[in-house]
C-alpha cells in the first residue's frame, strides 16, 4: 500500500502483468462456466427452442403453391383478376397439374387453398383425375404424324441436352424437365419413354409463338416442324379445363391462387384473427366464418374468471395460513400441497365424476330435495364446469405466492392502525391489503398465463361452450391438419404468454419462482 | 388468529363465519380428491354412491377396478410405457440439468439471464404450444411417433424444474468447501463427487422427482408427439375420460394419489435436511 513509488504495472507470481494474468483466469473461468452450460444448452436448443421456432416459421410459409404450380404463379404474375386468365396461364396449369397429380400433390395443395376458399379442394380433385384424359394428344400425334422421330425418346434426348435449345425453348425445356422427374421417381429410364402429352403441347405452343427457333437452332427437326405447326389442328386447353368444371372460369378461384402464390404469407395469422387475404386487399371474413376473435375472447374472459375467482377462494386461505402458528399453517399447507402434486388427470377425472348429471353433487342435491330428479343440474360440458374445475386446479398457484408475500407483513402494522383508532376492517383495508397486492398480482398473472394455455382440462369438462383456443389449434393439429392456422394461433398465444411473463418478471422476477 | 376476550358480537360473528369460510374452500380444495378414492372401490359400473356404500354394506364395495387395472392389456401396457419413459426421461434431465447448474452458479457467467431464460421456457410456453411445435419439428426429423422422441421431448419440459431447485440449493453451497478440497489436492472432477454432490443431493433429488412427475403427468405433449406405442398412463386416462368412461380410472386415479403422497412427503423430509444441512454450513 506504501510502496507506490514504483509506477510499472504490478506484476504476478509469474512475471506478467496482474491484470492480463487476472483476465486470463478470469476467462478460463467463464469457458469452464459455459462448457459445463453448453450440453443442456444445446438439448433444450435442439428439443425444445428448434420447435418453437418452427412452429413460428410454418405460421407464415407457404411454398406449397410456388411448389406446386411453379408455372402457374409465373403466368399469373401480371394478372389483374378482373377476368378469367387467358390461354397462356391455362396451359401453365395445365403442365404444372399434369406434373402435380403423377406426385399426387395437387390434391394436398387443393386442401390448402380450400382453407381460403371452399370448394377449392374438390375443383383440384377432380381436374387431376380428367387432367391426363385432356384432349392435348391431338398435338402429339400431329408432331408424330410430322416426322416419326419425334416418337422417338432419343430425338427429346438430344434435343433438351443442347444448352441452346434449352434457352430458345424455355416453356418446352421446363416441361420437359418436369415429365422427366415423373420417370425418373418410377424408375424408368427417360432416355427409353416417349415423353407426355403436356411436353409436345409446350413444344407446339412455343413453335407457334416463335417459328424463327428452328432456323436459329439450326435445327432441321425443328425448322420443318415450326413451318408445319400454323396448319396443326389446335386445342383450346382454357376449353379443356371450363369442360371439366364451370369454376375454372370463376376469378375468385384465380385471385386466390395468385394471392396465395408468394412463398410467405401473412394468411394464417389473418386467418386467426378472423380476417382474409384476396387481391383486392385485406378483409374481414363472412359474419358465419368468423370464430377465432370469439375464441380468443372467450379464452381471456374464461381465464379472468378463474383468475378472480382463484383470488376469492386464495386470498382467504392464505391470510389464515400466514397468520396460523407455524405448526398448525404446515398442517394446514398440506391441504394445499396435495392438490398441487396430484396429477392433473386424476383431478379432472374427480371433477368429471363429481360434476355429471349422474354424479355425486346432482345426487347430493337430489337427496337433498333441491333439485328434482328429473331436472339434473347440467354442470359440465359447459363454461361452468371448466371455471369450477381449473379454479380448483389452479388454486396452489394463487395462494404460495399470496402466501410468501404475507408472510413478510409485520403484524406489528395492523396492530398499529388498530392502536391509532382503526376498526378492524379499516386497518385490513387501509393498512394490510396493500401490503399484500404485489402477492395477488404474482398470483393473477401466473394464475392467467397458466389458464389461458390449458388444453386438457378443457377439453374434457368444457364440451363445446367451454373450451379455449388451445383446444382448437388441437383440432387444426390432429383434425382438420390445417397446422398453418395451428402455427399461427400459437404464435399469438405465445406472443400473450411471454408479453405477461415479461410482465410477471418486472414485477415478481422470474428468479422468485417457488416450487412449494 | 385468536379472538380477544373483550371482541363485540359482530366480530365474534366474523371470525367464525371466517374460519367456516376457509373450512369449505379447505373441502373444495380436498374434496375431489379424497371423493375418487371410496368410489374406486365400487362394486358397480356407477361414478356415484351407491345405497350400499352409504350403508357401508361390505358387498357394495369390492376390488373389482383395481383387478381390472392389473389384468387389463391396455392399462399394463400404458403402465409399462410411463415406467419405460419417465425413469429415462428424468435421467437425463438431472444429468444435464445439474452439470448446467453448476455452471451457472459459479460467478463469471456470460449472458447468464438469457441462458437462464432459455433454460427455463419449456416451462414457461404453454403445454399445448410445446406440444405443437414438437409435432411439426419431431416429424420433420423423424422422431414424431418415437419412443426417443417422446423420452427427448418430456427431458426438455423437465429440466427446468431440476435447473430452479439444483440452484436454489447451490445459493446456501459454501464455495471455501469446494478450496479447502482443491486446496488440498483434489482435482475438479473428484471435487465435485466427494464434496459438492453430497451437499447438494436434496436438492438434485428433489428436481429429480419434479422431472419424474412432469414426465409422469404429461399428456398433451406425449399425445402428440407420441404414437400409440407410446401410450402412457395420463394418455390411456384421458381417452378413457373422453371417450367410454370406465371406473377403471378411479382406482387409477386412486394409486396415482397415493404416489403423489409419496413424492410429497419425499420432497418435504429432502427439503427440510436441506435447510438443516445449509443451517449448518458457515456464512
Amino acid at each position: 500500500m506504501t510502496d507506490t513509488s514504483e509506477t510499472g504495472p504490478v506484476l504476478a507470481a509469474d512475471g506478467t502483468p496482474l491484470k492480463r494474468s487476472l483476465q486470463r483466469a478470469l476467462r478460463a473461468q467463464k469457458i469452464r462456466a459455459l462448457a459445463l452450460i453448453a450440453p443442456l444448452l444445446l438439448f433444450v436448443l435442439l428439443t425444445f427452442i428448434a420447435p418453437i421456432a418452427d412452429m413460428l416459421f410454418r405460421s407464415v410459409e407457404n411454398e406449397i403453391v410456388s411448389e406446386t404450380l411453379p408455372r402457374t404463379v409465373i403466368a399469373l404474375q401480371d394478372y389483374s383478376g378482373e377476368e378469367t386468365p387467358g390461354e397462356d396461364v391455362f396451359a401453365a396449369l395445365y403442365t404444372d397439374l399434369a406434373i402435380a397429380t403423377e406426385f399426387k400433390t395437387h390434391t394436398r395443395l387443393g386442401s390448402r387453398l380450400n382453407y381460403e376458399q371452399t370448394g377449392i379442394s374438390s375443383l383440384f380433385r377432380k381436374t387431376g383425375r380428367r387432367v391426363k384424359r385432356f384432349a392435348t394428344d391431338a398435338y402429339t400425334d400431329q408432331f408424330v404424324a410430322l416426322d416419326a422421330a419425334w416418337e422417338n425418346p432419343a430425338t427429346w434426348v438430344a434435343l433438351m441436352a443442347e444448352q441452346d435449345a434449352r434457352s430458345a425453348l424455355p416453356e418446352t425445356a421446363s416441361a420437359y424437365a418436369g415429365w422427366t422427374s415423373i420417370v425418373l421417381d418410377d424408375n424408368d429410364d427417360p432416355a427409353t419413354e416417349q415423353p407426355a402429352d403436356f411436353v409436345y403441347t409446350a413444344l407446339y405452343r412455343e413453335l407457334a409463338a416463335n417459328p424463327d427457333v428452328g432456323a436459329v437452332l439450326e435445327n432441321p427437326l425443328l425448322t420443318t416442324a415450326a413451318a408445319a405447326v400454323p396448319d396443326f389442328e389446335t386445342v383450346d386447353i382454357r376449353a379443356q379445363f371450363l369442360d371439366v368444371e364451370e369454376d375454372w372460369a370463376d376469378t375468385d378461384v384465380w385471385k386466390t391462387i395468385k394471392a396465395f402464390s408468394p412463398n410467405y404469407t401473412p394468411g394464417y395469422f389473418l386467418a386467426a384473427v378472423d380476417l382474409q387475404q384476396t387481391v383486392d386487399g385485406v378483409q374481414q371474413q363472412p359474419e358465419d366464418q368468423r370464430v377465432y376473435m370469439m375464441l380468443f375472447k372467450r379464452t381471456m374472459f374464461m381465464s379472468l374468471a378463474i383468475m378472480a375467482s382463484c383470488v376469492l377462494l386464495g386470498y382467504p386461505i392464505a391470510f389464515l395460513l400466514a397468520n396460523l402458528s407455524l405448526r398448525t399453517s404446515n398442517l394446514l399447507m398440506i391441504l394445499v400441497l396435495l392438490p398441487f402434486w396430484t396429477s392433473l388427470l386424476v383431478r379432472t377425472s374427480a371433477w368429471k365424476v363429481l360434476l355429471q348429471q349422474q354424479g355425486v353433487i346432482n345426487d347430493i342435491l337430489v337427496w337433498i330435495g333441491l333439485v328434482d330428479d328429473a331436472n339434473r343440474l347440467i354442470m359440465m360440458n359447459n363454461q361452468f364446469g371448466t371455471i369450477v374445475a381449473m379454479t380448483h386446479i389452479l388454486l396452489p398457484f394463487m395462494i404460495l405466492p399470496l402466501y410468501s408475500v404475507m408472510k413478510t407483513i409485520p403484524v406489528t402494522y395492523v396492530r398499529a392502525a388498530k392502536s391509532l383508532g382503526a376498526t378492524n376492517w379499516t386497518a385490513f383495508w387501509r393498512v394490510y391489503f396493500p401490503q399484500s397486492v404485489p402477492g395477488i398480482g404474482a398470483g393473477c398473472i401466473l394464475v392467467f398465463i397458466l389458464a389461458i394455455g390449458y388444453y386438457i382440462t378443457p377439453e374434457l369438462v368444457g364440451g363445446t361452450t367451454g373450451t379455449f383456443i388451445s383446444n382448437r389449434i388441437a383440432y387444426h393439429i390432429s383434425s382438420s391438419l390445417n397446422w398453418g392456422l395451428a402455427a399461427a394461433l400459437g404464435t399469438i398465444l405465445l406472443a400473450v404468454v411471454l408479453l405477461l411473463y415479461w410482465v410477471y418478471d418486472k414485477i415478481v422476477g422470474i428468479d422468485n419462482v417457488s416450487l412449494g | 388468529m385468536k379472538l380477544p376476550p373483550y371482541a363485540t358480537t359482530g366480530q365474534r360473528i366474523w371470525h367464525y363465519s371466517y374460519k367456516v369460510i376457509c373450512g369449505l374452500i379447505f373441502f373444495f380444495l380436498i374434496a375431489p380428491i379424497v371423493v375418487i378414492i371410496p368410489l374406486s372401490f365400487n362394486a358397480e359400473n356407477f361414478f356415484t354412491f351407491t345405497p350400499g356404500m352409504i350403508a357401508l354394506e361390505a358387498d357394495a364395495y369390492s376390488l373389482k377396478h383395481y383387478k381390472d387395472f392389473f389384468t387389463n392389456p391396455d392399462w399394463q401396457q400404458a403402465m409399462r410405457n410411463s415406467i419405460r419413459i419417465a425413469p429415462v426421461a428424468t435421467l437425463i434431465s438431472v444429468t444435464l440439468g445439474t452439470l448446467a447448474a453448476v455452471g451457472l452458479s459459479q460467478d463469471h457467467v456470460p449472458f447468464r439471464r438469457l441462458i437462464m431464460a432459455i433454460l427455463i421456457s419449456p416451462m414457461i410456453v404453454p403445454l399445448i404450444i410445446s406440444a405443437a411445435g414438437m409435432y411439426f419439428f419431431y416429424s420433420r426429423i423423424g422422431l414424431q411417433g418415437t419412443y426417443f422422441g417422446v423420452v427427448l421431448a418430456h427431458a426438455a419440459l423437465g429440466i427446468p424444474f431440476v435447473i430452479i431447485t439444483v440452484t436454489a440449493t447451490l445459493v446456501g453451497f459454501d464455495k471455501s468447501l469446494t478450496r479447502a478440497a482443491a486446496n488440498m489436492g483434489a482435482d475438479p472432477v473428484h471435487t465435485f463427487f466427494k464434496v459438492q454432490m453430497p451437499l447438494i443431493l436434496p436438492g438434485v433429488i428433489s428436481g429429480g422427482l419434479f422431472a419424474f412427475i412432469t414426465s409422469f403427468d404429461e399428456v398433451v405433449v406425449v399425445l402428440f408427439v407420441g404414437s400409440a406405442g407410446q401410450k402412457t398412463l395420463p394418455w390411456q386416462m384421458f381417452t378413457g375420460l373422453r371417450e367410454q368412461i370406465s371406473p377403471t380410472i378411479l382406482a387409477v386415479a386412486t394409486i396415482l394419489v397415493v404416489i403423489s403422497i409419496a413424492l410429497l412427503t419425499t420432497v418435504e423430509i429432502l427439503r427440510r435436511r436441506s435447510e438443516r444441512l445449509r443451517g449448518l454450513s458457515p456464512g
